[in-house]
């Protein structure tokens, strides 16, 4: 699955026209005022979302992709994180503008998330059912009864069996896949306009990790309803996601269309990303002696507290120069609908596993 | 290789249990001293709810002929200095217990867990005002506390009930309190969050339900304290005023001066207080047992 080759249908399938921009994001500042210093978690991310497209998000750990994910909702826990800039207008509508009380309107409603760890995401002393009515009548004024209903029909679009003996059923009661099939019925009962799915499949094991995003790519193409993906497995990103933004230290390094990323990656962060994937170099059939060990990037995140003028990624660069050193790299459009923050691009197209 | 026995071992899994009856049959084999406790709690109830079928006598009416009766045929566990029959006492002593036990102990449990849960929830300043209000007040015994809150209120059922349950409310909103530290996060109380619950609702429909297996453990044990305190109150001549039947006062009592002339007067009230308070705290173990979701096979 870690082919970074169009295999999903439905991105052929589905056709140019529909250009609207359903989530539009500007200079999406998030930082969290901590002990050790000022953490500009997410720092400037703009982004946008057609709708019924997938956007991935990819990073490693502590990139700020989850931070991203949650002030889109608005969920960052303040104290010590806060929303210090940037706009967040979901079909024109400014969320951070909003009060609390309209914005628990949009949530679950317009926009929804499913969460990483689908075993602890669901209430255990509660049946899935209740849970997933509970959802429903948040936003809509019907019945118990047609709530109920609505869930049974909920859980048997995510293809769950028998979703009427199921919704009587407590959260131990159903396997991990399941439980997330689950967490995708309550996210998706609403019909939201936007799905944050953050790293929805890390917590499943491989076959399942399938199963739900064919799942997750056929409910979005009955609902029309756009993602944003988050995620730092390559594979999951070829197989399911249109455009895809590389982060790092909290900033965008990287955005492009899905096959371009993979075909010409413009930041060496990204390049290192995909070398790292175990079955990259083998798929490409040209991996010489040299690359026969795993490529892996030098270093780690870099604490985001005083982060340095310099690229962010320099000190783990092999193309690092005293430029990187000194100034950070504006982000511009390299190639057509293709962008990236790095002095160097020109150096790595053509760079073979530089 | 040992043979094993299929049928025997499911039987004592529990397949195959089916119905009312096999259920009860089941839940008595599984757990034994529960079903003691039960057993004890139910005896208690009943002589609460039916004493005026079980007695012969009014508890309340002295004769006295049958000053210092011993046990025997016309009174079955004897009669008291007054002559009050001790098995009426005892059995009307049920309903007065178990007016107190429960009514305190919901009481107190009721403003636990509303302030537990807000405390623990919402946290910040309020939080911190009232865990040092609670501080102060678990600095103080219960009995002392219990003793402190009747004298000042004066004796009466109502009064007993409210100076016992006013020690509950901090031990049961340290636990509630505690245990919602930990639930709020949960990712199941964002996930909540992410489908637009509020916060007073999170709080009260998925924290709380989370708690309801401590706070029934801490109930019970509560109940039997309460049936304890209100006795020691009584004792104390603080709790239910003459002529209303308590064990406590019961004890009190005779205890000085006839624990060695009349030994029934004092051996019995101390039997019926021991039985409920073993009684409830069997039967709490065994609720939080059954309770408890992630045990359900």
């Amino acid at each position: 699955m870690a082919a970074p080759q169009p295999l999903v249908a439905n991105r052929a399938a589905r056709p140019e026209t529909p250009p609207e921009r359903v989530l539009e994001v500007e200079n999406l500042q998030t930082y969290f005022y901590s002990r050790s210093g000022l953490v500009k978690a997410v720092d400037g991310v703009s982004l946008w979302l057609r709708r019924g497209e997938t956007l991935a998000i990819v990073g490693e750990s502590g990139c700020g992709k989850s931070v991203t994910a949650l002030s889109l909702m608005r969920l960052v826990a303040d104290p010590p994180g806060r929303i210090v800039g940037g706009s967040v207008r979901l079909d024109g509508v400014d969320l951070l503008g909003l009060d609390e009380t309209a914005m628990r309107q949009i949530r679950g409603n317009h926009i929804s998330m499913i969460f990483q760890e689908p075993m602890t995401s669901l209430n255990p002393v509660m049946t899935i059912g209740r849970q997933i009515r509970e959802a429903i009548i948040l936003h809509q004024q019907i019945s118990h009864r047609a709530a109920t209903a609505r869930a049974v029909e909920m859980l048997a679009l995510v293809g769950i069996p028998e979703p009427a003996q199921r919704v009587k059923e407590f959260p131990h009661q159903l396997s991990g896949g399941m439980r997330q099939r689950a967490m995708i019925a309550m996210a998706l009962a609403c019909n939201p306009k936007v799905l944050i799915a953050d790293e929805p499949t890390s917590a499943l094991d491989v076959t399942i990790q399938a199963q739900i995003l064919e799942l997750m790519a056929k409910l979005q193409r009955e609902l029309g309803t756009a993602m944003i993906l988050i995620t730092h497995d390559l594979g999951v990103v070829a197989e399911t996601a249109e455009r895809v933004i590389v982060m790092y230290a909290g900033r965008k390094v990287e955005e492009a269309g899905v096959d371009d990323l993979f075909a010409r990656p413009m930041h060496p962060y990204t390049r290192g990303l995909m070398n790292s994937i175990p079955r990259l170099a083998l798929m490409r059939r040209e991996a010489g002696p040299a690359v026969e060990r795993l490529q892996e990037i030098p270093g780690i995140v870099p604490a985001l507290t005083n982060l340095p003028q310099a690229c962010t990624f320099a000190p783990r660069c092999a193309l690092a120069t005293d430029k990187c050193r000194g100034q950070y790299p504006p982000y511009e459009q390299k190639l057509p609908d293709h962008w990236a923050a790095c002095w160097h691009s020109d150096k790595l197209e053509g760079a073979a596993d530089a | 290789m040992a043979v094993i026995d299929h049928d025997a071992e499911l039987a004592r899994a529990g397949a195959n249990v089916n119905g009312w009856f096999g259920s009860l049959v089941f839940f008595c084999r599984r757990y034994p001293l529960g079903a003691i406790g039960a057993a004890v709690v139910i005896v208690f109830v009943l002589t609460a709810l039916f004493a005026d079928y079980i007695t012969a006598f009014d508890p309340t009416r002295t004769d006295p002929r049958a000053s210092l009766a011993r046990p025997g045929d016309v009174h079955l566990l004897g009669a008291d200095f007054m002559g009050r029959d001790m098995f009426s006492r005892i059995v009307y002593g049920a309903r007065i217990s178990l007016a107190v036990g429960l009514g305190s102990t919901f009481l107190g449990c009721f403003f636990g867990v509303i302030i537990g849960l807000t405390s623990g929830y919402f946290g910040g300043w309020y939080d911190l005002i009232v865990q040092r209000l609670i501080d102060i007040m678990q600095a103080l015994p219960l009995l002392v506390m219990a003793l402190v809150m009747a004298a000042s209120l004066g004796p009466s059922l109502e009064n007993t009930i409210i100076a016992i349950s006013i020690p509950i409310i901090p031990h049961v909103a340290r636990v509630i309190r505690s245990n919602t530290l930990s639930l709020r996060e949960m990712p199941f109380v964002e996930a909540a969050k992410a489908i637009g619950m509020s916060e007073w609702r999170i709080a009260f429909q998925h924290v709380l339900p989370n708690t309801l297996a401590p706070l029934i453990v801490l109930g019970t044990a509560q109940l039997g304290s309460a049936i304890l305190t209100e006795a020691a109150l009584s004792f104390l001549g603080l709790g239910i005023p003459e002529p209303h039947p308590s064990w406590g006062r019961m004890l009190s009592e005779s205890a000085a001066e006839y624990v060695r002339t009349a030994p029934w007067l004092v051996v019995f009230p101390g039997v019926a207080i021991s039985l409920a308070v073993f009684g409830t705290n069997l039967l709490g173990d065994a609720i939080r047992d059954i309770l408890d979701p992630r045990q359900r096979i």
